[in-house]
C-alpha cells in the first residue's frame, strides 16, 4: 500500500468523520461528471431530433430523450457544469465582498461597524428569491446577470459570519502580543487574523455553495435564470414537470444530480466545521 | 531611559468613571530590573500597558507622560509607536498557552518583529537571527524547534518562545506581566534564571510586574509597590524588604507562605 491511501485510511480509522468522507467521494464524482461534461458528451446537447421525443433510457441515449428528442443525458453533464459556475462566481463574488467588509466591521467596530451592518441586515431581511426577482427584472435575466444578482444577495451571511470570527479573534492574546511587537492594522487583519478563521469561513463557502446552487436552480426554473437554448437543470425540472407522470425519468435525471450536489456540499461543510470546531477545541 | 511623570489612568463606561492609576512618576534606568508589586486591581498591569501602548482606545483616557528615551509614547503618533512597540520594548505576557498564535509556526513568530520592523532582512538573515534569539532563551534544539506548533510545545517552552520573541530585535526595555504565574515551580525558577541572564548578558532592561513578593525579591533591583493605583513605597529590594515603611508593603511581607514549625 502506498503511503498516501496509508495516510487516508489512517485518517478515516481516527477521524470518524464520515460527513467529511461522505461529501469529498459525493463531490469528487459530480466534479468528475463536470469535468467530463466540459470536453465530451454523447451526443449534442443542443441537437434537436424530432423522431426521437421523449425516448426512454436505452443506450443510445441513457437517459432518454426530452419533449424535444435532446439527449437528457448530454444535457445534464452540460448544465451541471452551468450551475458549478454560477455558484463558484456567486460564492467567490460573495465570500470576496463578505470577508473584506465582515474583516473591516469585525476588526474596527464603531460607527462603520453599525452601518454596514445594518446595511446587510436590510439586504438579508428581504425574501431573496424576491430581491432576486427585482435586481433581474433591473438587469435582465442571464447567466452573468445571475452571478452578480445571487453574489450581492450572498454578502451578508458571509460578513455576519467573517465579522463574528473577526470580532472573536481580535481579543486574543496572541493578537495582542503581535499588537504589540507593532504590527500595523493591516498585517494584523492579513497575517495573524485571517488565518484563524479559515475554519469557520471553509464550512461557510460550503454551505453558502449549496445555497447558490440551490438559489440558481430556482431561478432557473422560474425562467429568471439561464436562458434558452443554454442548458440548466431548473429549466430541465420545469420543463419536465408536463411530464411527470408520462415520463418519470426526465424529472428524475433533471432533480437527482441537484439534490446529489448540494448533498455533497452540504456533507462536506458539516464535516469540516467538525473538523475545524475540533482543531479548535484541541 | 523609562520616565513616567504623573500618569493617570481612567476609564469611562458610560458616564461612570473608574480610575485605574492615579498620578504617579517613576523612573526606570538602563540594564534596570525593576519590580513593580502589588495585589490584584493595584493598577500594575494598566501601568505596563499604558507604557506598551496599548491603552489607546475611546473608553481609556490618559494623562501624564511616559517618556522612552524622551520620546513621550502618551502622545506620539500610532505610527511611531509601532516603531518602537516590538523594535525597543518587548513584552511577556502571563499566558504563555494562549500568547501563541496557532496556526503559526513557532519560527515563524520568533521572526515577527524582525519582519515588521526590520523588512530589509533576507529570510536566511531573519531564520539566524531566530535560532540565535531561540537559543539565548535556552530552547534546546531550536532549528527543530523552528518547524514546530505552539500545540506541541509545554507551557515553559512556549513562554521561552514568548522570550525569544520578545529579544529577537534586542530592546532596551522588556515588560514582564507576570510572566512566571502560570508556570509550575521548577520552570518559574528556570524562567526567572533566564531573565536574569538576559538582562546580564544583553543590558536588557526588565519591567518585572508580579504579585508574588517571593519571586521579586529574587530577581529585582528596586521595586515599587502599587496599591490602589497609588505608588505606597519605592525602594531598593533589601531596603522593601528588610526595612518597609508603609503599612501596606508590612502587609504584604507578612503575606508571603513562611515555613514554620507547627
Amino acid at each position: 500500500m502506498s503511503a498516501w491511501t496509508e495516510r487516508i485510511f489512517c485518517f478515516m480509522k481516527k477521524s470518524n468523520n464520515y460527513n467529511l468522507i461522505g461529501g469529498a467521494v459525493i463531490c469528487g464524482l459530480m466534479l468528475l461528471l463536470i469535468l467530463i461534461g466540459q470536453f465530451y458528451t454523447p451526443h449534442d446537447p443542443n441537437a434537436i431530433d424530432g423522431m426521437n421525443k421523449l425516448a426512454a433510457p436505452s443506450p443510445a441515449h441513457l437517459l432518454g430523450t426530452d419533449n424535444l428528442g435532446r439527449d437528457i443525458f448530454s444535457r445534464v453533464l452540460v448544465s451541471l457544469g452551468t450551475t458549478f459556475s454560477i455558484a463558484l462566481c456567486t460564492v467567490c463574488i460573495g465570500a470576496a465582498a463578505g470577508v473584506l467588509i465582515g474583516g473591516l466591521t469585525g476588526y474596527f467596530g464603531g460607527p462603520l461597524d453599525e452601518i454596514l451592518m445594518r446595511a446587510c441586515d436590510i439586504v438579508a431581511a428581504f425574501p431573496s428569491i424576491l430581491l432576486a426577482l427585482v435586481f433581474i427584472s433591473l438587469i435582465g435575466p442571464g447567466k452573468y446577470n445571475v452571478i452578480i444578482t445571487l453574489g450581492i444577495l450572498f454578502i451578508p451571511s458571509f460578513a455576519r459570519i467573517t465579522r463574528s470570527a473577526f470580532a472573536g479573534c481580535k481579543n486574543q492574546d496572541y493578537i495582542k502580543s503581535a499588537r504589540l511587537m507593532g504590527a500595523g492594522g493591516a498585517r494584523l487583519m492579513l497575517v495573524h487574523i485571517l488565518p484563524n478563521t479559515i475554519p469557520t469561513l471553509a464550512s461557510a463557502i460550503a454551505i453558502g455553495f449549496n445555497n447558490a446552487v440551490l438559489a440558481e436552480a430556482s431561478m432557473s426554473y422560474l425562467g429568471i435564470g439561464v436562458q434558452p437554448p443554454d442548458a440548466s437543470l431548473g429549466r430541465m425540472l420545469s420543463e419536465a414537470q408536463s411530464y411527470l407522470f408520462k415520463n418519470p425519468w426526465y424529472a428524475l435525471s433533471a432533480g437527482i444530480p441537484i439534490v446529489l450536489l448540494i448533498l455533497g456540499f452540504s456533507l462536506l461543510g458539516d464535516g469540516l466545521q467538525r473538523r475545524g470546531g475540533s482543531d479548535a477545541s484541541n | 531611559m523609562l520616565q513616567i511623570e504623573t500618569l493617570h489612568i481612567s476609564f469611562h463606561k458610560k458616564l461612570k468613571i473608574s480610575e485605574a492609576v492615579r498620578d504617579i512618576s517613576f523612573s526606570m534606568g538602563v540594564g534596570e530590573i525593576l519590580g513593580l508589586v502589588g495585589e490584584s486591581g493595584s493598577g500594575k498591569t494598566m501601568t505596563a500597558l499604558a507604557i506598551a501602548g496599548l491603552l489607546r482606545r475611546r473608553d481609556i483616557t490618559t494623562s501624564g507622560r511616559i517618556l522612552f528615551d524622551g520620546v513621550d509614547l502618551l502622545t506620539v503618533s500610532r505610527d511611531v509607536l509601532r516603531t518602537y512597540q516590538g523594535n525597543k520594548i518587548g513584552i511577556i505576557f502571563q499566558e504563555p498557552m494562549t500568547s501563541l498564535n496557532p496556526l503559526m509556526r513557532v519560527g515563524r513568530q520568533v521572526e515577527e518583529s524582525l519582519r515588521i520592523h526590520h523588512g530589509a532582512l533576507s529570510a536566511a538573515e531573519r531564520r539566524q537571527r531566530a535560532l540565535k534569539a531561540m537559543a539565548a532563551a535556552e530552547l534546546p534544539e531550536p532549528a527543530a524547534l523552528f518547524a514546530k506548533y505552539p500545540h506541541e510545545l509545554s507551557g515553559g517552552m512556549r513562554q521561552r518562545v514568548m522570550i525569544a520573541a520578545a529579544i529577537i530585535t534586542r530592546p532596551a526595555l522588556l515588560i514582564a506581566d507576570e510572566p512566571t504565574t502560570a508556570l509550575d515551580v521548577t520552570i518559574q525558577a528556570q524562567i526567572l534564571k533566564l531573565l536574569q541572564k538576559l538582562n546580564r548578558e544583553m543590558g536588557v532592561g526588565i519591567l518585572f510586574i508580579s504579585h508574588d513578593l517571593s519571586v521579586v525579591r529574587r530577581l529585582c533591583h528596586r521595586v515599587i509597590v502599587m496599591e490602589k493605583g497609588r505608588i505606597a513605597e519605592e525602594g531598593g529590594v533589601d531596603e522593601i524588604f528588610n526595612a518597609p515603611r508603609a503599612e501596606y508593603t508590612k502587609r504584604l511581607i507578612a503575606s508571603i507562605p513562611q515555613r514554620r514549625r507547627i
